[in-house]
């Protein structure tokens, strides 16, 4: 039932869907891989190792809640450490799913089709690793929810004109709409499993999780609608959510901080760390599950010139923050980006220069863009570097206070690093099940763009 | 005896199999213009130009967003309002209570919270879902519907409904297969 796939004109590096696909075989190609495909040996070898490492965190979040926040490296005057430098860190990644689902969406870009049930995903699970820094840094998680306005016995309320509130706002809005989307996306594709799942457990699964989805064109009309509106509005959202990131530093009038440039720039280096992220994910995924004739070299030269352009409005961010401290005037402004570049941490700065600033000017080549091995190594590079960037702004600004008597060092201890590494295991542990138990690629929007999508009808009228 | 199939209860109504999409199209054209108000169109993907053919424009969604997000800004707005102004003033250096340019985050991102679950909300609840069992999931072929087929489905609720002309009808379009949809 293959049909002939007539190309589209402005194609550079190949298509976005190889030819020979029908609307049966994407189907069952991507569908096949929840539905029939054997569980591998590798598979869970790496849900394993993921599982182990995601043990960190309960051992980090154990031990940080019998001790308190004394068992991290925080002190006066650093007492945003880790845990704010994770939250931006994890935030930025999940924008990129977003940027992927919602804007490329309402630019018509039909090569994201194939890419953004995967990135949104990974957009989900990134937020809910960023949302656990917070809670665990106020020291007493289990008054979180004080940060919500509800009526209380104590007669108190969230002070409303803190960006830390906004934050509460911003994020918890940007996970529910994110998991919303997803679900609206995953309808069809759930129908597509309950139909062609062969054990009665997977059609009852399937079938509730797809609600009776049926297909009916005039369900299509009022989705699409929808779609439109949650992507319509998802797009200012992930702008804003970084944006009022930034505010909690940007607001307070710590030098370094206190800049204009802020929201701009952390937007675009969130993008930058998440389409990094996402490369890191795709490469080995579309190579162990054979995925090259639907996401191909097409999509990661595109992915890769987003991560490039990104990459130069970060640069653009770092020349001006250094250009601000200087023509400010203010000695503390003065004080912080020389010591920021030759002080104690010089090196984390200079290293993070080269891993976002340097390295990303390889994505020029298109050799280098369309070779999925260098593009890893490129992508894992620019992920190092995106963390480096959130430990320079915080460490950097707060560790040499305005008095010399109230300055110190901070390092993180090895709680830190139990609490981060372990969401890096989390965040795996959920990548793997993902790609498991729902089709990681949007099976539906796949179908359009086949040339057997395409409406001929069959009389002139 | 036409009007006996119409009283049938076990009759949800014939269903036509088609191979392409634009056939899809072409036919639910022709059954709108045949004069059958009671049918739809299955299809494994959106197809833009069935909102003409069907003449579909149900634009409830976009108005009950709407709706939603005002309600969540004006919401989250006269929240912070009330709160900072009746509920818990605090005098800071002698700052307005009522300070509305630190509020603009809180009131976007609740008019956007509560516009995009009214969005989703708003389409599972017209579409009638969730609906676990549907009439057309009794024909053996529809499960294609989801992966590669196309289906055109006359209710026998249609007042112009009657199983042998209806079915001569849809034989008309051209169709690779037809088949009763029992209840």
């Amino acid at each position: 039932m293959a049909q002939p796939v007539e190309l589209p004109s402005k194609i550079h590096v190949g298509p976005v869907i190889d030819e020979g696909h029908s609307l049966a075989s994407v189907s069952d190609k991507v569908g096949g891989i929840v539905i029939k495909r054997k569980i591998t040996l590798g598979w869970v070898f790496g849900l394993l190792i993921a599982f182990a490492v995601m043990q960190n965190l309960m051992i980090g979040a154990t031990w940080l809640l019998i001790k308190g926040v004394g068992v991290w490296g925080l002190n006066i005057p650093v007492g945003w450490g880790f845990a704010i430098i994770n939250f931006v860190w994890w935030i930025g990644i999940g924008h990129a799913g977003t940027l992927i689902s919602a804007i490329l969406l309402l630019l018509n870009q039909s090569w994201r089709n194939a890419i953004n049930r995967f990135a949104e995903a990974m957009t989900l699970f990134a937020v809910m690793c960023a949302g656990m820094f917070p809670v665990l840094h106020t020291g007493r998680p289990w008054l979180a929810y004080w940060l919500m306005p509800y009526p209380n016995t104590m007669d108190l309320w969230p002070q409303f004109r803190s960006p830390l509130v906004w934050d509460v706002f911003a994020v918890s809005t940007y996970l529910t709409i994110s998991a919303v989307f997803w679900f609206v996306g995953l309808l069809p594709d759930l129908a597509t499993l309950r139909d062609s799942a062969k054990p009665r457990w997977q059609k009852v699964i399937y079938g509730a999780l797809s609600m009776g989805w049926r297909g009916s064109a005039r369900h299509w009309q009022r989705y699409e609608k929808a779609s439109l509106l949650l992507a319509g509005m998802a797009t200012p959202l992930v702008v804003s959510v970084h944006t009022v990131v930034s505010f909690d530093f940007a607001v307070g009038i710590i030098p370094g901080w206190h800049t204009t440039i802020f929201p701009p720039y952390f937007v675009a280096g969130a993008i930058y760390s998440g389409f990094a992220m996402v490369l890191t994910l795709m490469i080995p995924v579309r190579k162990f599950y054979g995925l090259d004739d639907i996401i191909t070299l097409r999509h990661l030269n595109n992915m890769a010139k987003v991560t490039l352009a990104t990459g130069m409005v970060v640069a653009y961010g770092y020349t001006f923050e250094a250009f601000f401290g200087y023509f400010s005037a203010d000695t503390y402004e003065r004080f912080m980006i020389w010591n920021r570049m030759t002080g104690p941490y010089a090196p984390f700065y200079w290293c993070l220069i080269l891993c976002n600033i340097i390295t990303p000017q390889f994505l020029w080549s298109k050799k280098i863009r369309t070779s999925p091995g260098i593009l890893w190594c490129i992508s894992i590079i620019v992920n190092i570097g995106m963390w480096l960037e959130r430990f320079v702004i915080v460490v950097t600004s707060l560790h040499r206070d305005f008095l010399p008597s109230s300055w110190s060092m901070y390092w993180p201890t090895i709680w830190d690093w139990a609490v981060y590494t372990g969401t890096l295991g989390f965040f795996m542990t959920m990548i793997f099940l993902f790609i498991r138990v729902l089709p990681m690629i949007t099976i539906f929007e796949l179908r359009m763009l086949l040339p057997g999508a395409r409406v001929k009808e069959p009389v002139a009228q | 005896m036409s009007g006996h199939a119409v009283e049938q209860p076990t009759l949800y109504g014939l269903i036509a199999e088609f191979e392409t999409p634009g056939e899809l199209v072409a036919a639910a054209r022709r059954t709108r213009e045949a004069g059958y108000k009671k049918y739809d169109a299955y299809s494994p993907m959106p197809i833009h130009e069935m909102d003409a053919a069907m003449d579909l424009h149900d634009n409830r969604v976009s108005l009950c967003t709407l709706i939603g997000g005002i309600l969540g800004g004006t919401g989250g707005f006269g929240l912070m309002t009330w709160v900072a102004a009746v509920a818990l003033p605090l005098n800071i250096g002698g700052r307005p209570l009522i300070s509305v340019p630190m509020w603009i985050p809180i009131t976007f991102e609740c008019t956007i919270l509560i516009g995009g679950l009214t969005a989703a909300i708003s389409m599972i609840v017209m579409n009638g879902l969730p609906s676990p069992y549907h009439p057309v999931f009794n024909v053996e072929r529809f499960a294609n519907a989801s992966r590669s087929k196309f289906f055109l489905c006359i209710e026998s609720d249609d007042p112009k409904f009657d199983l042998a002309g209806t079915a001569g009808f849809l034989e008309s379009l051209g169709p690779e297969e037809i088949a009763e949809v029992p209840r």
